[in-house]
């Protein structure tokens, strides 16, 4: 446990009853969970090795609850952390010990369909799949798609800047999100964007997205939606050499082709993955890549080809191209599963860095120094196309100072990134995960830029406070 | 007026601190090709990318580019060229529609974040903007983003900086994704469309899972002279059997000619640039965003009320607007057809003497403006960076 959460407010913790009082009066008696046993389930998110129950947990179910609430916390200086599903695997939704969790999870209704221009207005506890589902039946699509797309919401999505396996093609969700509905922390409702692309005015919608909980509370969204390809197909290569699936990569994309998408996973993530799902990698590769391209029949099959003939230069072991949707379902379960399939064997900590990706062969071969070093096993997922890696950390909680180890490994590995030209994160979010280490990416005038916009919104320092700013670089705006 | 021209960023740094601390105000420029747009306003100096210029990093097999802001736009993209890629957004050249001269620089690109026909398929200068360096209004030297396509770390200045008009930063250098060049490029015309009908085809056409990358509808006086474009990009045989599909997709709309070749890039080069308009010259242009299927009843409205004249692109959702330089320019009656129907306008062209009268660009609500001008003083607390280029105040 080396992340620290701030010292929690004596003041505020020492009027609970009254606060909690304040709150009963503002939302329905259910919206309100104040027993310590329901506040349980929202101690953690998805970075569960870091957990801290919260005075309490309101669920609103309007956009004027949302208002009413933030008001009073403002007026009466309570830390709100916002909540979608608690999927972060940044810790970005953990609570605060003198903070309320105000989760969106009860707002989670389609509010608009227009096929004709091809958007969707939702209330943003809906989930990621939520909204695929609700435009299905015309043939379209919400693009992003998180691995967690089952459970997460399109607010923490927003919050997160969430990325999926096809972004590649479509876009992470700052590429694919129209507008909100915001409320900020005096209550004010703004409306930012709409239902048309670009803004006049300032960018607030790419200011908001990214933006982890701390600029105010999304309440609705209205996002584009697209008519899905008239099929997919993926192809599975196996190299011998880590080089030549980086050199494979950097071929494609040079012969003008870009797959809708392009994973790698290393000879540990193929073994764990193949183990849970029965996909038919190969298991004697140390580098696979799953390339994935759409269109017609006659289109895919094409596709494919040129790209089975990209890679024979780089002499893979294994060229096979998925032949029905069965077999492309298993190649999707098993690396949509990796993070779960890899909990199955160990526990492991999900690092999220972003690489140029000419450095691929280089960072894999230090990351795995790296984990050596500390006597750990690794295993490498990533999108390959844009290079933003996914290395996990394996190791065993039961074993005393474990953890630690995982922890300094993965810090190691970022660093790693930040100094090979990278970033700290690509679709995760710094959360409190990555909070210190920002200094490692930002000089000060940079974080300091970043906070005063950041005081714009929330001069008190009240919103998702513990999080994405190191606790002693900050200023009260 | 005193025009300093910085070497590098540090001298940047230099100048804005100075003009920070006497409450200098500073024209902060390109090649200046695109002064004429936004608000006139008043300032004591200029600053000029001129002597900031070079690609600093190209790789390919990454799809990214970074350059000095004041690097030719045209050198980028011939850069992108040689190596088979392209700046996907397709950025507009305001040259022909403004009448003016200069090289165009990429920093203004991002600056203005300036788009064109493929936006709709691969998003706007700001969804391919992926790192800045700049120079904010306190003489500091800021970075945001990086050189890598996945980036989440830290709120998103690059976005704040794409379309500021310079109101927040000296930006000075810029790093882009680019996106590997077609290999063919086909458009489906059809002919005689009226507004509302051609905009249906449109809306088909993007409904499709045939990844049209140019929807534009060109009305003209006589209607039968009306032309509505689809446009196709990808490998040859891709795009073949994507003509044929939508050709069959859209039988009830007439029959679709194909175009290629030189014929079919002047074209779209027209409807990007805007130059389908005619008597530029001596019109208001305006540009306005809204949902497509409201394209139509926009201009419906606004003829109703003023001599009109405009093409659609964006599958409609973007509406080029030429208005009588007399009156208001046509402001209120946009205006308020564009709030009605929800959207936001921008007066591109018209006169200095027409554009320090009337809005240029789309009021905000005051939630907004408040988080606007906060925005500003967090940027640039005194305010001597291109004051009052975007709204009064800011
Ligand atoms: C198995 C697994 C696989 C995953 N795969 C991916 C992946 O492929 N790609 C990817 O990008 N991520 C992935 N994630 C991470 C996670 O799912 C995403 O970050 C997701 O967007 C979080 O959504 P959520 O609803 O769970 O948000 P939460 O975890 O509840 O919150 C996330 C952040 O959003 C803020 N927030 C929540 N609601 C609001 C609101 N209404 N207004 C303002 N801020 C708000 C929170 O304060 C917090 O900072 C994965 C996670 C897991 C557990």
């Amino acid at each position: 446990m080396s992340i620290a959460f701030p010292t929690p407010d004596e003041a505020v913790l020492s009027r609970r009853s009254e606060i909690l009082a304040g709150l009963g009066r503002l939302v329905a008696p259910e919206a309100l969970i104040v027993s310590e046993d329901e506040r349980r389930a929202f101690e953690t998110d998805g970075l569960t090795a870091y957990r801290q129950l919260p005075l309490a947990v309101v669920l609103p179910s309007s956009t004027e609850e949302v208002a009413a609430v933030l008001r009073f916390c403002r007026d009466h200086r309570v830390k709100v952390v916002p909540r979608g599903a608690g999927t972060s695997l940044s810790g970005g939704a953990i609570p605060q010990a003198d903070a309320i969790v105000l989760g969106v999870a009860k707002m989670n209704r389609v509010l608009d369909v227009d096929f004709k221009n091809r958007t969707a207005r939702v209330q943003s506890g809906i989930t990621n799949l939520g909204i695929s589902q609700a435009v299905a039946h015309e043939g379209f699509f919400y693009a992003p798609d998180p691995s967690s797309q089952l459970a997460c919401t399109i607010a923490g999505n927003i919050a997160m800047n969430s990325g999926g396996a096809h972004c590649l093609k479509y876009g992470v969700t700052t590429n694919n999100l129209l507008g909100v509905t915001m409320v900020l922390l005096d209550g004010t409702v703004v409306e930012i964007g709409g239902d048309y692309l670009d803004s006049g005015g300032y960018d607030l919608l790419g200011l908001i997205t990214g933006s982890e909980g701390q600029l105010g509370v999304v309440t609705e969204a209205t996002v584009r939606i697209l008519r899905a390809a008239e099929g997919a197909r993926p192809a599975l290569l196996g190299f011998e050499r880590v080089e030549d699936a980086g050199a494979c990569v950097a071929a494609i994309i040079a012969a003008g082709i870009i797959p809708v998408a392009l994973e790698y996973m290393d000879r540990p993530a193929i073994q764990i993955c193949e183990a849970f799902a029965h996909a038919g990698y190969p298991l004697d590769v140390e580098a696979m890549l799953i390339v994935e391209v759409e269109g017609s029949d006659a289109e895919i099959d094409d596709m494919l080809r040129r790209i089975v003939a990209i890679a024979e230069p780089f002499r893979p072991k294994t060229a096979k191209v998925s032949q029905s949707e069965a077999e492309s379902a298993a190649i999707w379960k098993g690396r949509k599963s990796a993070f779960g399939a890899t909990g199955r064997v160990a526990d492991y900590i999900c690092m999220d860095g972003t690489i140029p990706t000419g450095q691929l062969p280089h960072v894999l071969k230090r990351i795995d120094e790296i984990a050596k070093s500390y006597g750990l096993g690794v295993a490498n997922v990533f999108h390959a196309g844009d290079g933003n890696l996914h290395p996990l950390v394996m190791f065993d909680t039961n074993k005393p100072g474990e953890m630690e180890k995982a922890e300094a490994a993965g810090e190691d590995i970022l660093k790693l990134c930040v100094e090979v030209g990278g970033c700290l994160t690509g679709e995760h979010g710094v959360g409190i995960e990555k909070r210190d280490l920002m200094t490692y990416q930002f000089n000060r005038v940079d974080l300091e830029q970043q906070m005063r916009v950041r005081g714009v919104f929330d001069p008190g320092w009240l919103l998702n406070p513990a999080k994405v700013f190191p606790l002693e670089e900050r200023f009260a705006a | 007026m005193n025009t300093f021209i910085p070497r590098d960023e540090q001298d940047v740094a230099t100048i804005v601190s100075d003009a920070a601390a006497k409450g200098t105000l500073l024209n902060l420029a390109g090649s200046g090709s695109k002064a004429a747009m936004g608000r006139p306003n008043q300032t004591d100096a200029s600053v000029t990318s001129a002597a900031l210029s070079g690609i600093t990093l190209y790789e390919p097999a990454e799809m990214v580019i970074a350059a000095r802001s004041g690097t030719p736009l045209s050198e980028v993209v011939t850069t992108l060229a040689e190596k088979g890629q392209q700046l996907s957004f397709e950025p507009m050249d305001y040259r022909p529609l403004l009448g003016t001269t200069g090289e165009p620089t990429i920093g203004a690109v991002a600056a203005m974040n300036i788009s064109g026909p493929r936006r709709i398929m691969v998003g706007a200068a700001r969804d391919s903007l992926i790192g800045v360096r700049f120079v904010n209004g306190r003489g500091e030297m800021v970075k945001s983003g990086g050189r890598v396509m996945k980036n989440v770390t830290g709120l998103d200045l690059v976005k704040l900086m794409a379309g500021s008009w310079g109101t927040l930063g000296f930006l000075t250098e810029v790093t882009f994704k680019v996106l590997p060049r077609p290999e063919r490029t086909s458009t489906l015309l059809i002919r005689g469309l009226d507004d509302g009908v051609a905009i249906e085809a449109l809306a088909a056409a993007l409904g499709s899972p045939f990844d049209v990358t140019g929807a534009a509808h060109l009305p003209a006086p006589d209607r039968l002279g009306a032309r509505t474009l689809i446009r196709l990009e990808g490998f040859s045989v891709s795009v073949d059997y994507r003509l044929n599909e939508l050709r069959r997709l859209l039988k009830r709309f007439g029959p679709a000619d194909i175009l290629e070749g030189r014929g079919a890039d002047a074209v779209w080069q027209s409807v990007r640039d805007a130059t389908v308009l005619p008597e530029r010259g001596e019109r208001a242009i305006w540009r306005v965003s809204t949902a497509p299927t409201n394209g139509p009843i926009l201009t419906a409205r606004i003829a109703a009320a003023i001599d009109a004249q405009w093409f659609y692109d964006w599958g409609g959702g973007l509406v080029w607007i030429a208005s009588p330089l007399d009156g208001d320019l046509g402001a209120s009656v946009i205006r308020e057809a564009t709030r009605a129907l929800g959207g936001h306008a921008t007066l591109v062209s018209a006169p200095d003497s027409e554009r320090s009268r009337v809005d240029v660009f789309e009021p905000q609500t005051e939630a907004v403006m408040a988080l606007t001008r906060s925005i500003k003083a967090s940027f640039d607390p005194v305010g001597i960076l291109n004051p009052g280029r975007m709204y009064a105040g800011i």
